[in-house]
């Protein structure tokens, strides 16, 4: 009777996976959140109490309705529970309110919003041939359920993206399936529930003209103007629901949706091309000794225009110039590459056209990286080169959203989460892939550089006086050596993607591994 | 592996630290606050005055608000932690003013210490105990019960949450179960002896300790090595009771007085609402009416011994690890449930034993567990800490739900942890929701310290069972 009764790990917990995430979402309620709390309690009130005309005209609060209509109904429709709650928050001048049942309603709103992203999930999964019981479906249930980023960004600092995420990968599934109109219906309903979605528009039409309207076009016989018609029917009745009741203000609402008076980099620098771009200004200005120049500089933290005082100033149109050129050659990739391997190539044109705005996009958010990282997570369930770079760029970009979670009692929740993340995630890339061989000793030195940063922070700035005279420097060092990785992980990716192989230890061979088999290669792990 | 292990304890941390950010016990509560002000004061009183008034009444330390009843070695330890404190932000423990200071600050320095002893101590502790375990029976689950153990909601929720340094003492016993399963006895003599000195309460599992090392010293072939290694032990002992007792040790008044504080016998049975046999019984017959307290103490200090003794005897006649996990099992309930001014949370010593023994009963265990934190529910939610209580629990039976055991439980058993799972869950519903009459405000806690109580009778008895029934395999591999 005394022998031991090993306890083995049961790889097909789905729900359990959802029951945790969903336990640890109700755990972080109390958690310290940011600035957009607020702006969501003003958007229910706003909702609830105007006219549809004044939605977009309201200007009570500084934290004026910016996102598209559909997000705008769902705030109304949250607003109808809302009432029953507490219907103080609902008072569009009660700005600031901040009730112990508005917080435990908005926070669980975000919660029973994720059921959308657990549907997502879910139906990738099963889209992307992944079996049951499998390493990999384990693997992919854990990156995605209890992703780190979204949890940061969704449950700490508060928003819906894991309702806009559900909503993506739905549409993602849906074109894996090959439910082509489905697919565009549902990315459509996306784009006017948030329209920086729109970056991923490019994949997503590139590949339903190339795989739907023609290809599909000439198989069924069907010619290719009618099934561009059906496309063009389907992708756009989302919009005229949308925007209609709103067509006689639509150059205010456009204003709203996209104000370009912002500046070029955040008041935090997303780690991308600019954060190096400024960081390099500042230190030429530094070297050439020039005096510093009135009006904000760019780590003023101001949300203003900003002029570089050494490198040509950055204007709007050239970020708009450089990601649509980046964006050319992967979409040409996949409009050329053979309906076998499609599935595949039009996934890495998200995370790359994701990534290309990411890196030259005007006033772009940290929090973006999540249009890379999470469809990224899908691709390293299918292929162990994907998952390499894949953990690279995790290591450097999870680790970038710590600026959002600058509370003191966030420092070590933030740190463990990460930790137990990434490790997680690393041991996982060997059970999946039977002779992961690892990293390049240089990225190692990288990722392990990492621990340089909080090191700095907390103890060395403090030790050395430099927490008072240099307050940002934690910021700056963040979002610099962050950027690095995030440009090293670009630039391998997509020579990786484009099936060049240049680099000297580069796999790029493996590329090309046929997708089908990839996605169904099941492993058993003792 | 490694990074698992890594993972597994990085999740620990994650939900101490998430824990962290709820209240606390006596949370802006004057005039006497809770454990959280407790913890402090001490901190406050150590700093400030010599060692040897730590234990003293005196104008600058009045015992009657939170006087310092743990042993030297938590005094130590405030001492040292009141020193951070000090260079911190000197206001957190001046003598007398800081009487109840509470700020964000504060509170984020003392969830802090918290974290501390659990990533220095505990968690290092029980992965050992994880380790150890693998290694002396062979077994693979490592990764399975340092997940299970370092979840537990019960340490965490008091710990973390409620505010104490149970992960300190914990964590030095779980170090010397850790070393006595890994054959180094002085080391656990050496552990032990720290965690008694941490609290006493781990007298609640001395007795196997002493047991097992006595049986492994008489088993010593000859008389000569017996006296060398029981004098090792010994030695062992009394130096560090020494080295910790160091500023006491002038007088033997003082000492005394330490013990007083130790050991109140003025206080009463029982604390609130404990699911021990006393409490149960007082519902019956008021034993205050009818037993003096120092009659009581020496009652309790019997049924302890008797109810223990048996677990202890089967133990020394027959020395084994597994022996010695089930007799700290049976023990530590024993104590629980006869001893002398027992507290709700103590029911966490008994819960570190039955951690060691998931690898052999998950289901059992994971039952005892659940019965441990429902017996502490009414004292948390009293700290405002419900919500995270359920959650930590909801999360931990999903995570044991993520594994799955090759031999099936009988369907009886199944039938009785299913019951016995529902059955709670009807209760915590229950006094969720339906108030107490005004007549009986303490109902619920009542109710659920009984049902508590009855659980834990039951578990000593199958543990007492196992124990007289175990084969105790690893030894006889030895001795083939």
């Amino acid at each position: 009777m005394n022998q031991p009764n090993p306890m083995i790990l049961n790889k097909d917990c789905f729900w359990q996976l959802v029951g945790i995430s969903t336990g640890l979402k109700i755990l972080l309620i109390p958690a310290n959140h940011s600035t957009d709390f607020e702006v969501h309690r003003n958007w229910l009130a706003i909702t609830h109490n105007l006219p549809l005309n004044r939605w977009y005209f309201d200007e009570t609060s500084e934290w004026t309705l910016d996102y598209p209509p559909f997000f705008a109904y769902f705030e109304w429709l949250l607003s109808q529970v809302a009432k029953y709650i507490d219907p103080r928050m609902l008072i569009v001048e009660n700005l600031n309110y901040e009730s112990k049942a508005t917080l435990y309603f908005q926070r669980l709103s975000v919660t029973a919003m994720d059921l959308v992203y657990v549907l997502g999930v879910r139906s990738c999964m099963s889209a992307l041939g992944v079996v049951r019981g499998s390493q990999q479906f384990f693997a992919g249930n854990l990156m995605l359920l209890l992703n780190v980023g979204l949890i940061f960004i969704d449950h700490i600092h508060f928003q819906y993206n894991g309702f806009m995420f559900g909503i993506l990968l739905l549409s993602i599934s849906a074109l894996l399936r090959q439910r082509y109109l489905w697919s565009a219906f549902t990315f459509a309903v996306l784009l006017n529930f948030k329209h920086i979605f729109l970056y991923l528009a490019p994949p997503f039409g590139v590949y339903l003209l190339r795989f739907y309207c023609l290809e599909q076009a000439s198989a069924q016989g069907g010619s290719f103007w009618r099934c561009l018609l059906k496309l063009l029917a389907v992708g756009l009745s989302p919009f005229v629901v949308s925007f209609g009741p709103f067509w006689q203000q639509l150059p205010q609402l456009m204003s709203r949706l996209f104000p370009f008076k912002r500046g070029l980099t955040h008041a935090y620098w997303a780690p991308n091309i600019w954060a190096l771009y400024n960081t390099a200004d500042k230190m030429a200005a530094k070297l050439l000794q020039t005096g510093p120049s009135a009006g904000p500089t760019t780590t003023s933290g101001l949300v203003q225009q900003i002029e570089h005082e050494v490198l040509p100033t950055i204007t709007p149109s050239m970020t708009f110039g450089l990601t649509i050129a980046f964006m050319l050659p992967i979409l040409l990739k996949l409009f050329k590459s053979s309906k076998k391997q499609s599935p595949l190539m039009f996934l890495r044109a998200v995370v790359l056209c994701a990534c290309s705005s990411f890196m030259f996009g005007w006033h772009v958010h940290e929090k973006a990286i999540l249009m890379v990282l999470i469809p990224l997570c899908l691709l390293t369930l299918v292929n162990r080169e994907d998952a390499r770079h894949a953990y690279v760029l995790s290591i450097a970009a999870y680790f970038s959203l710590f600026p959002l979670l600058y509370d003191v009692d966030l420092y070590v929740p933030r740190y463990s989460l990460y930790l137990s993340y990434m490790a997680m995630l690393y041991g996982q890339l060997y059970r999946m892939f039977a002779g992961f061989k690892g990293f390049h000793w240089l990225e190692w030195t990288y990722m392990l550089g990492f621990m340089a940063i909080p090191l700095y922070e907390h103890v060395l700035s403090h030790l050395l006086g430099l927490d008072k005279r240099l307050p940002f420097m934690p910021l700056l060092l963040t979002s610099t050596y962050a950027s690095l990785g995030v440009v090293y992980f670009f630039g391998r990716y997509y020579m990786y993607a484009m099936g060049l192989n240049w680099w000297p230890q580069g796999a790029a061979s493996k590329a090309t591994a046929t997708y089908s088999s990839s996605a169904k290669r099941k492993r058993k792990t003792k | 592996m490694k990074s698992e292990i890594l993972a597994i304890a990085c999740v620990a941390l994650s939900l101490r630290s998430i824990v962290s950010m709820y209240s606390f016990s006596g949370f802006d509560s004057p005039p006497m606050y809770g454990d959280y002000e407790a913890q402090r004061h001490w901190q406050e009183v150590t700093i400030n005055l010599e060692p040897i008034q730590w234990y003293t009444n005196s104008s600058n330390n009045d015992l009657l608000y939170w006087g310092l009843d743990y042993p030297p070695l938590t005094a130590h330890h405030s001492y040292l932690m009141g020193r951070i404190a000090k260079i911190i932000d000197p206001r957190f423990v001046e003598l007398h003013r800081s009487r109840g200071f509470q700020s964000r600050s504060h509170k984020t320095f003392m969830r802090l210490t918290v974290l501390l002893g659990d990533v220095s101590i505990y968690l290092p502790a029980i992965l050992g105990v994880c380790v150890c375990i693998d290694k002396s029976f062979q077994c693979k689950s490592k990764l399975f019960s340092f997940m299970l153990l370092a979840a537990y909601p019960g340490q965490m929720l008091i710990d973390n949450g409620h505010f104490q340094y149970n992960n300190v003492s914990l964590g030095l016993a779980a170090a010397a179960i850790a070393a006595i399963l890994h054959g180094k006895q002085y080391i656990a003599a050496f552990a032990f002896t720290l965690a008694l000195n941490y609290k006493q309460m781990e007298l609640y599992h001395s007795l196997p300790f002493f047991t097992y090392l006595l049986a492994e010293c008489i088993a010593q072939n000859s008389f000569r090595l017996f006296a060398v290694k029981l004098a090792k032990i010994a030695t062992i002992v009394l130096a560090t009771f020494f080295l910790v007792w160091y500023p006491w040790s002038g007088s033997l008044q003082a000492v005394a007085e330490v013990l007083n504080r130790l050991f109140p016998l003025g206080r009463t049975v029982f604390e609130d609402k404990v699911s021990n046999f006393w409490c149960s019984l007082n519902i019956i017959w008021k034993l205050k009416q009818h037993v003096s307290n120092h009659h009581m103490a020496l009652v309790c200090l019997g049924f302890t011994l008797i109810s223990s003794l048996p677990t202890n005897i089967t133990l020394f006649r027959k020395r084994c690890k597994m022996g010695f996990l089930l007799s700290l099992f049976n023990t530590a309930i024993a104590f629980f449930l006869f001893s002398f001014q027992v507290h709700e949370k103590t029911i966490l010593l008994a819960a570190l034993p039955t951690l060691c023994l998931l690898t052999w009963w998950p289901n059992e265990i994971i039952l005892f567990l659940d019965v441990s934190v429902f017996t502490m529910l009414p004292l948390l939610e009293r700290d405002g800490l419900l919500v995270p209580s359920l959650a930590c629990v909801l999360i931990y039976h999903l995570i044991c739900k993520c594994f799955c055991s090759e031999t099936k439980p009988s369907s009886e058993l199944k039938a009785f942890l299913n019951i016995s799972k529902i059955f709670m869950i009807v209760i915590v519903g229950a006094s969720l929701l339906i108030k107490a009459p005004s007549r009986y405000p303490d109902l619920w806690p009542l109710i659920t310290s009984v049902i508590g109580c009855a659980y834990l009778v039951l578990f000593l008895v199958w543990g007492n069972f196992r124990h007289s029934t175990c084969t105790c395999r690893t030894v006889k591999i030895k001795s083939m």
